[in-house]
């Protein structure tokens, strides 16, 4: 696809998200004119765009939405809940035809085409027969204005036109560019010149001789005017001055015309857009001012002249002047948002991780040659080079809340598939995450959320019974928490049933019978393979896509999915993600010759591990219990324990736990590398990253370190719970 | 596109055009205008049977009434077909011509 095509594609598909979420406010009451407004701008935009960039498909389709969108912003119809139905699957049409143009198919199949005609058949209703009235009365209008054309005549757009020899050649006809003029507004004058029309024997019939002067009267855009001509452009020459333009412009314009001065001063006059005397005065004071310039003085500026003369007050000049000043202003805050392919960012992103690394590197080199000046000046790169960090990884921050909106209309569509009053309420919706992360969170989150609705929300009957709000209520929300996001799905439906859970996790054979399981861990077993425990598969969810994918994709981003329920109050989805995939604030620790990064944001504290002597995995923190795990244990690194330890504490998800390391040797920017795939299915390690001096220390997984010590505490309890039990049968 | 010639009661030659004035017969057309007005000091240009008139029609119109200016002979037209009369409507130059445009009953001003 090429680049146009590109930037087509990526713009109409915002505008398709504007124009769906204003349809949806429309839906709930919102009449604000400026919404509808802004509804009609996006399609009318992405039909634009089409036609720019040859898409027939969307700029025919678009068309037919665009129509009703303008009787409905004209007050002709009446916003109903059928026609943002039918306009909403207009843009879900739109959608479709825009993936067909990115596969590289420029025209609708017959399935897609067929889907759209019937699209266009449920809008028909709303469209009316306003369209060839309409035409009919602009055309009437224009015989009017034209006869009482010195009425207001300032108000007019001033187009001077003449048009290339070659034009009729081309096979283009002047007449047709101008009478397509009148779809923008209305000829309040046309002076026709046949000045450089040649003598009979010279004339050439098939070549163009003739010009215009046309004062217009329309509320188009220069922009918009001169399009008309795009496709004369190269063969005429345009000018176009905007209504209350000052006598200066018209006699510039006057000068860059090949006729006559005074013919074409008696032109303007004639039609309007100067007096008599301000050309008068003006061309005067004009020629007088060019003998001048033969002498000494410099030429005076036109603008100056005429404020001389007080023909235009000072203060006008001034407010053009600020007026300009404020657009291109305006124009210079548009231009401060870049867009820029993730590819790019993505590289400079691994350049600063490279550049990390050296930098450390350096810093160690530093260190160890003593040079005071040396180290003064590696420390104040480093800390530029945390800064440059910091500001690259931001380049990538992406609020959620683009990712949240689109289930507003998921909601508006599941609740009347499922016929469930539904409401999704999102709180946190700027909270920011790595692009990456956002892009691959879609999905299983959009399952998520799909099943919370599905599954979750009881019907409108059942709620009524058990005495709740008819309406149910799904909550999205998003927050920060310990170098972490989380992303939480919250409904205040039935619960998961924690009974069903078992009997069918047995069933599928994925935990035997007569196991014992703590609640949290049936809980958990929705996330194992093949399992799904609504007998009917319905439209929604149930599309061979279980909760262990959901898992699976939000472990591959080096998160965790968590669940609590309650019955008859709801559930509870936690997704906890790590803010970035790329670099992180790391805490460097050693055990024997190996080097281990704890991230950070997780430590809360580090202590001396005081009794070494006990051959126990916990310690008495502050009167709490804090498991712990010995790393040399885990990894089984060889060499013996050192005389003193030290305990990293961490904290994950509201868990505590304890490493046990050799040494502390502080923070460290840690680059993250992915580990190869050989070591996908190694428990405890995250990833890894480079030393300053070239050795690779591995990144721990505090998460699955956290809930290793976590299970191993649980299972330790019921070991003895169970002791007792035996002890108390012998008994 | 066709020309004939006729003879008016009043002994003034008249050319009835027919079919397309444009660019498609731009030469001929030319040809024609060009000729006869130098021929005749009176001349009656029959439009009202042009089926269309282009850009490249009315500067013809326009040049053979420059010819006819500079040779002080008259050239007049008598008939104006609907699209004869809306193309030189709309170029505003109904007074240039200064033929009296004859508006057929039955269609709006």
């Amino acid at each position: 696809m090429d680049e146009v095509l590109n930037v087509f594609s990526v713009e109409a598909r915002e505008q398709l998200e504007a124009m769906e979420s204003g349809l949806m406010q429309l839906e709930q009451g919102d009449r604000d004119p400026e919404t509808i407004n802004a509804v009609f701008r996006a399609a009318h935009t992405i039909k634009g765009g089409a036609g720019v960039v040859e898409i027939h498909s969307v700029e025919k389709f678009t068309h037919v939405l665009e129509n009703v969108l303008d009787r409905l912003r004209n007050g002709e119809i009446e916003v109903s809940g059928e026609m943002i139905s039918a306009l909403l699957l207009g843009c879900d049409h739109i959608g479709v035809l825009l993936d067909l143009v990115a596969g590289g198919q420029m025209e609708a199949d017959a399935d897609t085409a067929r889907a759209g005609a019937d699209i266009s058949e449920q809008l028909k209703p709303f469209l009316g027969q306003r369209k060839a009235e309409a035409g009919k009365l602009t055309e009437a209008e224009s015989d009017v204005q034209r006869e009482d054309s010195a009425a207001a005549v300032n108000d007019c757009w001033h187009i001077s036109l003449r048009f290339g020899r070659n034009v009729l050649k081309n096979g283009m006809d002047p007449l047709a560019f101008l009478r397509y003029l009148l779809n923008l507004g209305e000829i309040a004058n046309m002076a026709t010149l046949t000045d450089a029309l040649p003598d009979a024997d010279e004339m050439d019939p098939e070549l163009c001789y003739l010009g215009f002067e046309i004062s217009f009267r329309s509320h188009a855009s220069k922009a918009a005017i001169e399009r008309v001509f795009d496709f004369c452009r190269d063969d005429c020459e345009l000018h176009i001055l905007p209504p209350n333009s000052k006598v200066e412009e018209f006699l510039g314009l006057i000068e860059a015309l090949p006729e006559e001065t005074m013919r074409l001063g008696e032109i303007l006059v004639k039609s309007g857009a100067l007096t008599r005397e301000e050309l008068d005065t003006g061309l005067k004071r004009q020629s007088t001012a060019k003998v001048g310039a033969d002498g000494t003085a410099p030429l005076p500026p036109l603008g100056n002249i005429l404020i001389q003369q007080n023909s235009v007050q000072p203060e006008i000049v001034e407010a053009a002047a600020a007026k300009q000043k404020t657009v291109s202003e305006k124009k210079a805050a548009e231009a401060s948002l870049i867009r820029i392919h993730a590819d790019k960012l993505d590289q400079l992103i691994d350049l600063v991780g490279e550049l990390v690394i050296a930098g450390a590197s350096a810093n160690l080199l530093a260190k160890k040659s003593g040079e005071a000046t040396l180290v003064e000046a590696t420390s104040v790169l480093s800390r530029l080079v945390e800064s440059i960090r910091d500001s690259a990884l931001q380049l990538r921050m992406v609020q959620i809340g683009e990712t949240f909106n689109r289930f507003h209309r998921v909601a508006r569509d599941v609740s009347k598939e499922l016929n469930k009053e539904i409401e999704l309420v999102i709180n946190g919706a700027e909270t920011e995450l790595d692009k990456s992360v956002v892009e691959k969170i879609g999905d299983p989150l959009m399952h998520l959320v799909r099943n919370a609705m599905d599954h979750g929300i009881e019907s409108a009957a059942v709620r009524a019974a058990a005495g709740k709000p008819v309406r149910g209520r799904v909550e999205l929300n998003a927050f920060h928490d310990s170098g972490s996001i989380v992303i939480e799905v919250v409904d205040d439906g039935g619960g998961l049933n924690k009974d069903r859970i078992q009997a069918k996790a047995i069933e599928k054979g994925v935990i035997q019978a007569g196991e014992t399981l703590s609640d949290q861990e049936v809980v958990n077993l929705i996330f194992e393979p093949g399992f799904s425990t609504v007998e009917k598969v319905t439209n929604l969810s149930g599309r061979g896509v279980g909760m262990d994918v959901v898992r699976k994709n939000i472990t591959a981003l080096r998160g965790s999915v968590d669940v609590r329920t309650e019955p008859s109050a709801g559930s509870r989805f936690t997704i906890r993600l790590p803010l970035t995939l790329a670099i992180i604030d790391g805490f460097l620790t050693g055990v024997g010759k190996a080097s281990y990064v704890i991230p950070l944001d997780m430590v809360i504290e580090c202590i001396e591990l005081a009794d070494t002597s006990a051959n126990r995995d916990y310690i008495n923190l502050r009167g709490e219990v804090l498991p712990f795990v010995r790393l040399r244990e885990l990894f089984e690194v060889s060499g013996e324990r050192p005389t003193r330890e030290n305990v990293v504490v961490v904290q994950y998800a509201g868990q505590k736990a304890g490493i046990v390391v050799d040494q502390l040797l502080g923070e460290f920017q840690t680059v993250i590398k992915p580990l190869g795939t050989l070591f996908r299915n190694m428990r405890g390690i995250g990833g890894s990253t480079i030393l300053g001096s070239g050795e690779v220390a591995l990144i721990l997984d505090v998460q699955a370190l956290v809930s290793r010590s976590a299970m191993a505490e649980e299972q330790k309890a019921r070991a003895t719970q169970g002791g007792r039990l035996l002890e108390a049968h012998g008994a | 596109m066709n020309i004939t010639s006729q003879t008016t009661a009043e002994g003034a030659t008249r050319l009835l055009v027919e079919g397309e004035f444009g660019i498609y017969h731009a030469t001929d057309i030319r040809q024609r205008l060009i000729e006869d007005v130098r021929a005749h000091p009176v001349l009656e240009l029959d439009l009202s049977h042009v089926s269309e008139m282009d850009t490249a029609g009315f500067q013809l119109l326009a040049m053979a009434k420059r010819e006819s200016q500079r040779l002080g002979s008259d050239l007049r037209i008598v008939g104006h077909s609907t699209a004869v009369r809306e193309v030189i409507e709309f170029f505003n130059m109904v007074a240039f011509f200064g033929d009296p445009l004859v508006i057929p009953a039955g269609e709006p001003g």
